[in-house]
């Protein structure tokens, strides 16, 4: 079997899974009066009195509301097991779904599997097969004058960059899809939500694999959707509707961004296609662009716009943490291992354009790097378990993007490949923990849990460890690769490195907060709550298992050479050289390393990291009365931290409210005089012609038949008076008639 | 006046055409009426038997024979309508039987 | 000459009077007579024309057998109650005047046609020796003219039985 040619079928099989749920998932899985998944507190919109009984389970208002007003956030309590079951309606076929979908990915990833496998052992390692021509050419003038055709293909390209995704994609993937058969075991919509998940995964792969910019946009796009009805899966919740919402929109405006630049590469490189853009970046046909923002730093500039709608970064980053109103299999799926680094792929796929253009990519290292620390320094005062983490991703994903734009691509995919692993670890373990405590997510009522749930509190562990950074798991080998590369590239320099550093010491420092509030210490549960702890099912915790396995190996593949291991344990940089090989970066690397400066630095990142560890062991575990004594004292602090630093509130001032207002405006008055005025004017005009119609045909057309009619019973009554009945009188008529014939011989 | 041309004959056929016309038209009893008719085919064969004359073959007069036949035929059957007519509708009156009036 | 004058005009006369009679009076048997006597003075008419056979049938036919059934009939229709009602009907004036004006028209014609009769009046044979009236007439209806004379058996035998029909009780 030639894998290779059969890659088409990697994003196939997904999406077959989709579209089995969406014409045959309703027969799998009836549900008992709606589709709609009911976030427990949510009142449903439809008549309840028709299900009495079963309603009351879900109606327990009390705690999850309290939560709600506690706090100035909106809280989303995704999921609510043990107190509130939902609707237990478990018909015979769904196990169909649940093996069916998973399954899918499960293909996939093998079919990805064999296809690498085949990949390496070809040279050069790029297989680009072209299924069909979509768009066929369309010829158009470039920038410079010269005639190109556009031509959009549905075409995969596998290479060693698209290789790693797609395993990422399809491996990750497949263990979250096992988990979330568990974890929703109990919601309404189970197949919607698999079929969702199933497309999106197709969306993704079609992202990856795409040989082109436009097909490239399109899973782009795609992934955006299902990310759109993901996030608002509970959609009979306001707050999950609105995230969706907000998403989408967000996304929307990165997307213009990238929009422009592929209309704008088109225009200077006449072409969208990786192979040809690549060759012509690096056929010496431009130079690199030294100072200023030439048209290339435009393009690249306008792409890394599209890349911060999708992978959250400054200023586009407010989606993220309002996203986690989604189930947690979703925000470990999207906003952590996949989607959200999709523009981490874009960037490191235009890695020839981003290497012509320093001034964008130092751009591009200086929001990474803001973004990272700015949303540590958020996730420092979170108390929601989800949201630390998703400030966390946002404060990774930084990570990612000033590796690339220190040009060190294959360290920000090696941090993207390692992030997947104990990202999506860290989230799927705080989706048991909430699991197990009934839906409960804010971590100031947790606590004391490390024995109730020792599976769920072992990987944690273990991926909170490899999130801070410590050696001999993966976060470690990737983190401290972009602290080096961001102090010694040319592009980079002390400063972006202060600021990883930092990021990296709050990292840890937070992590542990989550980890000591969570499982250490003593029990801040709920009474109610603590008697129904218990450890999620083995569907949920085999994949932690294996995503804490993988931690802890991943980070082996991509070793530093200061180790000077063998050449396996940098195979990684190695895979991915060719990619990103080019004749100005091969100038470019003659400059000498400084072992013993990057053998310092390494300490340093280890020390930092172990002394968050012990700061947060400190005041959360030991003495946890201290921190609300430090926010006594650093009230304002504090409050700007806690509240974000007002983002969301500047953009509603900024743009929401204006927009709001306006399409209120337009909604209101626009729509209901113009354009409702336009169709009710359309209604009356149709009902006046009708009317004129109808006075036309009673009046005229009938008229005319009755004129008719009429005219005859007219003409007949002299007629008639003629018709006596009596033959003297017919004989009469004889005679005149013969009277006149003669007459008119007589006058001839 | 004095040499009987065939006008003297043909001008008396068109008088007694004429008084058995005047007689059809205007005299309300039926049988009357059929008198009338028959003094019109007399008037008629007049003008047969004269124009025979006149040319000097026997066809008018053939004709006229017909012509009688006809008469004949045409009176039994008229007679024996007015009796059926008179049996339903005790009147030998033109003018009341005017059933296919308008 | 003078004869054949006085003759026609006396006959001439019989007719039209018959004729005026039948159709002014009032009794349905004086009108009945009144035919008869102007049916005769046609027989007569048709003898000065030398048409004896037709003089002869008009004398049987149309008197002996015609009349006698209006005979019958008037008597079988009781016309006594008719005979009291008004005899012209309300179109006598009307129809009065077209006739007139027919005559006045049939008059001009002959007063303007007068002359060319004599075309027909050219061949005046003398009638071959022997052959007497009645048996050019039979000559004519058995010869020539067979098939009309059948169809006038035929006609004569429709009339017989539409008659008997027409004036049954009960068909």
């Amino acid at each position: 079997m030639n894998f290779l040619d059969q890659i088409w079928l990697i994003p196939l099989f997904p999406l077959l899974g989709a579209a089995l749920m969406f014409f045959f998932g309703r027969r799998l899985d009836p549900q008992p009066q709606s589709d709609v998944a009911i976030a427990p507190g949510v009142e449903p919109i439809y008549d309840e009195h028709a299900h009495g009984h079963s309603h009351s389970h879900g109606h327990d208002h009390g705690h999850s509301h309290s939560h709600d007003h506690d706090h100035g956030h909106s809280h989303s309590h995704d999921h609510d097991h043990g107190l509130a079951h939902g609707h237990h309606n478990h018909s015979p076929l769904k196990f169909l779904i649940k093996l069916l979908c998973p399954g899918m990915v499960l293909l996939s990833f093998i079919f990805s599997v064999g296809a690498i496998w085949q990949l390496s052992e070809k040279a050069p390692r790029i297989h680009e097969l072209i299924q069909f021509t979509w768009i066929a050419g369309l010829p158009f003038h470039m920038a410079n004058g010269q005639m190109a055709t556009f031509q959009m293909d549905w075409g995969f390209l596998l290479d060693p960059l698209s290789s790693v995704m797609i395993l990422v994609v399809t491996g990750v993937g497949f263990l979250i899809h096992v988990y979330a058969t568990g974890y929703m075991d109990h919601d309404n919509g189970y197949y919607r939500f698999f079929g969702y998940l199933n497309l999106f995964v197709f969306f993704m792969l079609m992202l990856v694999l795409a040989n082109n910019y436009a097909l490239l946009f399109v899973g782009w796009e795609g992934v955006g959707l299902c990310s759109y009805l993901l996030i608002g899966f509970y959609f009979q919740k306001q707050s999950a509707a609105d995230a969706g919402k907000k998403a989408f929109i967000v996304n929307r405006v990165g997307d213009a961004g990238f929009v422009l630049g592929m209309l704008l590469m088109m225009s200077v490189l006449g072409s969208l296609r990786f192979t040809d853009v690549n060759a012509v970046l690096h056929s010496g046909k431009f130079t690199a662009e030294a100072a200023g923002f030439g048209t290339l730093s435009v393009i690249a500039l306008l792409m890394f716009v599209g890349a911060t709608g999708k992978s959250a970064q400054f200023p586009l980053y407010v989606w993220l943490p309002d996203a986690m109103e989604g189930p947690t299999p979703v925000s470990a799926l999207i906003h952590a291992a996949t989607m959200v680094t999709a523009g981490v792929y874009m960037v490191a796929r235009s890695a020839a354009l981003f290497q012509l253009t320093p001034s964008t990519s130092g751009v591009v290292a200086t929001v990474g790097a803001f973004t990272a620390i700015l949303a540590a320094s958020i996730a420092l005062v979170q108390n929601d378990i989800k949201r630390v983490l998703a400030y966390s991703t946002v404060s990774q994903l930084g990570y990612m993007f000033l590796a690339a734009g220190v040009g060190a691509y294959w360290v920000a995919i090696f941090h993207l490949f390692t992030h997947a692993f104990f990202k999506a670890l860290l989230f799927l373990c705080s989706g048991s923990v909430i699991h197990s405590l009934g839906g409960e997510q804010d971590m100031r009522h947790m606590g004391g849990l490390k024995d109730k749930i020792p599976i769920t509190h072992w990987t944690m562990w273990v991926g909170s460890v490899a999130i801070a950074g410590i050696p001999g798991l993966a976060g470690f080998f990737s983190k401290d690769e972009i602290l080096w590369q961001a102090f010694s590239s040319p592009l980079g320099g002390p400063v972006l490195y202060g600021v990883g550093l930092t990021t990296a010491a709050m990292t840890a420092f937070y992590m542990w907060r989550l980890m000591n509030m969570t499982f250490y210490g003593k029990s801040r549960v709920k009474p109610e709550v603590a008697a129904h702890i218990h450890e999620s099912p083995a569907s949920m915790t085999a994949p932690l298992t294996l995503l804490a396995i993988g931690s802890v190996l991943a980070g082996w593949l991509g070793t530093p050479k200061l180790w000077n291991l063998p050449e396996a344990f940098r195979s990684f940089e190695a895979w991915l050289e060719p990619m990103f090989a080019s004749p100005l970066v091969e100038a470019a690397k003659e400059g000498g390393h400084d072992t013993s400066t990057e053998w310092m630095l390494m300490g340093l990142s280890v020390t930092i990291a172990v002394a968050g560890i012990f700061l947060a062991r400190y005041l959360y575990h030991i003495k946890p009365e201290i921190p609300d004594r430090i926010e006594a004292s650093f009230k304002p602090l504090h409050k700007v931290l806690y509240n974000k630093w007002y983002v969301d509130e500047i953009y509603d001032f900024l743009f929401v409210n204006g927009l709001c207002k306006g399409g209120g405006l337009l909604a209101g008055s626009f729509d209901r005089n113009v354009v409702d005025g336009g169709v009710n004017g359309a209604g009356w005009l149709t009902r006046f012609s009708s009317s004129v119609s109808i006075w036309w045909d009673t009046w005229i057309i009938d008229g005319a038949v009755r004129f008719g009619s009429f005219f005859v019973k007219m003409l007949s009554y002299p007629v008639c008076i003629l018709q006596t009945g009596r033959v003297q009188a017919y004989a009469f008529f004889v005679v005149i008639g013969a009277l006149v014939f003669f007459g008119y011989y007589v006058v001839r | 006046m004095y040499p009987i041309t065939t006008v003297h004959y043909l001008a008396l056929s068109a008088a007694l055409l004429l008084i058995g016309t005047v007689g059809v038209l205007t005299r309300r009893n039926i049988v009357i009426i059929l008198m009338s008719i028959e003094l019109i085919l007399n008037a008629v064969n007049i003008n047969l038997i004269a124009f025979s004359h006149a040319a000097g073959n026997v066809r008018g007069q053939v004709f006229a024979i017909f012509v009688i036949v006809d008469a004949v035929a045409e009176a039994a059957v008229g007679l024996g309508i007015l009796i059926a007519l008179f049996r339903n509708k005790e009147t030998v009156l033109a003018d009341e039987i005017d059933l296919l009036k308008w | 000459m003078l004869t054949d004058t006085l003759l026609f005009y006396a006959f001439a006369l019989i007719t039209l009077v018959g004729g005026v009679l039948t159709i002014t009076r009032r009794n349905a048997i004086h009108s009945a007579i009144s035919l008869i006597v102007s049916l005769l003075g046609v027989a007569g008419l048709y003898l000065m024309q030398q048409a004896e056979f037709l003089f002869a049938v008009q004398i049987v036919l149309y008197v002996g057998g015609i009349m006698v059934l209006f005979l019958f009939v008037i008597m079988l229709v009781n016309l006594d109650q008719a005979a009291k009602q008004r005899q012209f009907n309300r179109q006598w004036l009307v129809a009065l005047a077209a006739v007139a004006v027919v005559a006045a028209e049939i008059a001009y014609f002959m007063y303007r046609g007068a002359g060319s009769i004599h075309i027909a009046e050219a061949a005046v044979p003398g009638t071959p020796a022997g052959i007497g009236n009645t048996e050019m007439i039979a000559d004519s209806l058995f010869g020539e003219y067979l098939l009309p004379f059948e169809i006038a058996s035929v006609l004569l035998l429709v009339a017989v039985v539409g008659s008997v029909v027409m004036a049954k009780k009960r068909i």
